[in-house]
């Protein structure tokens, strides 16, 4: 168990150190100045030379990359040339509407798509089943904006049930802060419903054809019970994976669902960031996002052992 | 899964006359959805190939008759500044197809050469596969955002950057066939009757790659189409003066209680084209990679 954490490990921080020279060279590929990218056109000779000096443009490559990643490894990911602040600082500003909107669609899209696989598996060929496959196409399909935008038409405009957009800070009212998550969470959270759906019906269906459920069966376990406890549980492994893989479409869903309802996030940051031509915030954010990616993908790994102890070994 | 196809007395018919009509029936009736998928994808295409001949200059402002309801004149209506939102629908089915199409071509070929060649030398494959697992771990939209705002908007960056992300997935499923495909008797008694290294590539390594990669092509084209259209949507793809249905519903998207068909109807042109690819990706599986099909 601790060489398979060990090896996870080393994996995770080689995967982390492609994701950092991929990004670093990005920048230097690109045509022009790397430090008129970074510093923008309104930038004085004294910045412009700073900036320069700090790159170390004439150092070899490879020294240049270390005093870049030694810097990012402390959490300074350069500084906006927008707001003239360090990029963490307005990164942690925008920490909050993010982290609720992904938490709450995490939490209801992983418990809709879980019942959703599980029903379709129990109810296998049925039209119970159908509905639950059709709704997972249609809704892989539908781009979050499209979806975003025809939610707030009907329950904000037409019905007026909830808030058409913006963002409620916690400590200002639970309840006003729940309200204006509604929308967004289902917009976001739809194509990773159907993502979890479809895997969680798969394996229900591989474990419910296995021997200790026909058992369980036969001794007279309730249906509910064999569902929940003998095969959902054997049925883990992928569910989680999969969970972990779709962190991706999360991601990329944030930035575009910040926008459609108007968040303050870390997603509306980046797409701000693509107007005023802000680099050093596109680079910060990417580093931030992909760093998530690989964490949460190592920490589903991790709980591999937890769900399954053949792999404990 | 078992299907029932018809009674005896169709069964017994077909038999007796097979003709081209009948065949053709019968494969319609096996799979729906695929064909379903094609034709709404083959009516997309006429659409966007023959554009001038259909619509309207998607161009043309007429500022008397802005944000117009759906009428007998304007078919989906007007936008903000009195362009023919029909015509503007038709003309941006043409850059989502082929970004879509292009995206597929791309990327299947450079991660089958990928693929193919990364096992030819053992260290190779270990650096290629972490520099892919690299790529894989950076958001795909971030990743076209940042090359947006380092290499300009075109469609032709956007569409390297759309391909740049897909690449490491193609890799990983060449790279699970030619692995399979490698331990077979037929290739080591290719190699031991000496055939030489290309010819045993080509003949014997690449074509079970084939059928798997024409599922991926459709899936990836989705998905490409729905990047594509995020990315104008965010202002960081094509050019905004281009018509594409990304770009018509980031520019009326606050109109949207006036004049919700402006981003109705490119928003359901989109998710109609998405869902047909996606639908011709599932049939395409049920019929070539029956491995997958039967686990999904």
């Amino acid at each position: 168990m601790l060489a398979f954490i060990v090896r996870r490990l080393i994996s995770t921080f080689v995967v982390m150190a492609v994701v950092a020279i991929l990004i670093f060279l990005l920048l230097r590929l690109a045509p022009g100045d790397p430090v008129a990218i970074l510093v923008g056109d309104n930038a004085s000779p004294a910045q412009i030379e700073a900036v320069r000096k700090q790159l170390g443009l004439d150092d070899p490559i490879i020294v240049q990359f270390w005093a870049w990643a030694s810097k990012v490894l402390v959490g300074d990911l350069g500084i906006s040339i927008f707001s003239n602040e360090p990029v963490s600082k307005l990164i942690g500003q925008r920490l909050e509407p993010t982290l609720s909107l992904t938490a709450t669609t995490i939490v209801f899209a992983v418990v809709t798509a879980v019942a959703m696989g599980l029903l379709a598996a129990w109810k296998v060929g049925t039209w119970i089943d159908r509905l639950v496959m059709a709704i997972s196409v249609l809704s892989f399909s539908v781009p979050v904006f499209v979806v975003g935008y025809v939610l707030i038409y009907i329950f904000a405009i037409e019905l007026r049930w909830l808030p058409v957009q913006g963002y409620r800070y916690i400590g200002d009212g639970l309840w006003d802060w729940a309200r204006h998550l509604v929308l967004p969470s289902i917009a976001l959270g739809l194509a990773y419903i159907a993502l979890i759906a479809r895997i969680t019906r798969t394996a229900m269906l591989d474990a419910l054809a296995e021997d200790y459920v026909r058992t369980a069966h036969a001794k007279g376990v309730s249906t509910r019970s064999v569902l929940t406890k003998h095969a959902l549980k054997n049925a883990g492994v992928p569910i989680v994976t999969v969970i972990g893989i779709g962190v991706a479409l999360l991601i990329g869903g944030v930035v575009i669902t910040e926008t459609v309802f108007n968040i303050p996030g870390i997603g509306r940051l980046v797409v701000d960031a693509i107007q005023t031509r802000d680099y050093p915030i596109i680079q910060g954010v990417i580093l931030l996002f992909s760093g998530i990616y690989v964490i949460v993908n190592l920490m589903v790994d991790l709980t591999y052992t937890l769900l399954d102890p053949r792999i404990r070994t | 899964m078992a299907e029932i196809t018809g009674g005896p007395s169709t069964t017994s018919d077909e038999a007796s006359a097979p003709t081209r009509g009948s065949q053709a029936w019968r494969f319609v009736r096996r799979n729906p959805t695929l064909v379903f998928g094609l034709v709404i994808l083959l009516i997309m295409c006429v659409m966007a190939i023959f554009a001038p001949l259909i619509a309207a200059d998607p161009f043309s402002m007429k500022p008397v008759q802005r944000l117009r309801a759906p009428s007998d004149a304007f078919w989906f209506g007007t936008d903000q500044l009195g362009r023919d939102v029909f015509a503007r629908t038709i003309w941006g089915a043409r850059v989502s197809l082929a970004v879509g199409i292009s995206v597929a071509v791309f990327s299947v070929l450079v991660g089958l050469v990928i693929g193919l060649f990364a096992g030819t030398v053992w260290w190779v494959e270990a650096v290629v596969m972490r520099f892919m697992d690299g790529l894989m771990a950076i958001p795909a939209i971030l990743l076209a955002i940042a090359m947006v705002s380092l290499f300009g908007a075109s469609v032709m960056i956007v569409i390297i950057a759309i391909v740049i992300p897909e690449v490491p997935r193609v890799v990983r499923l060449v790279r699970s066939v030619v692995l399979s495909t490698r331990e077979q008797p037929y290739v080591e008694a290719a190699i031991a009757g000496g055939a030489p290294w290309w010819k045993i590539l080509i003949r014997h390594i690449l074509p079970p790659t084939i059928p798997p990669l024409i599922v991926q092509a459709t899936y990836i084209c989705a998905s490409a189409i729905l990047v594509e259209a995020a990315l104008s949507f965010l202002g960081a793809g094509t050019p905004p003066e281009i018509p594409t249905w990304g770009n018509m519903i980031a520019a009326d998207r606050i109109y949207l209680s006036r004049a919700p068909w402006c981003i109705f109807y490119p928003g359901v042109a989109l998710a109609l084209v998405v869902l047909a690819v996606n639908l011709v990706g599932d049939g395409l599986r049920d019929r070539l990679d029956p491995r997958i099909a039967r686990r999904m």
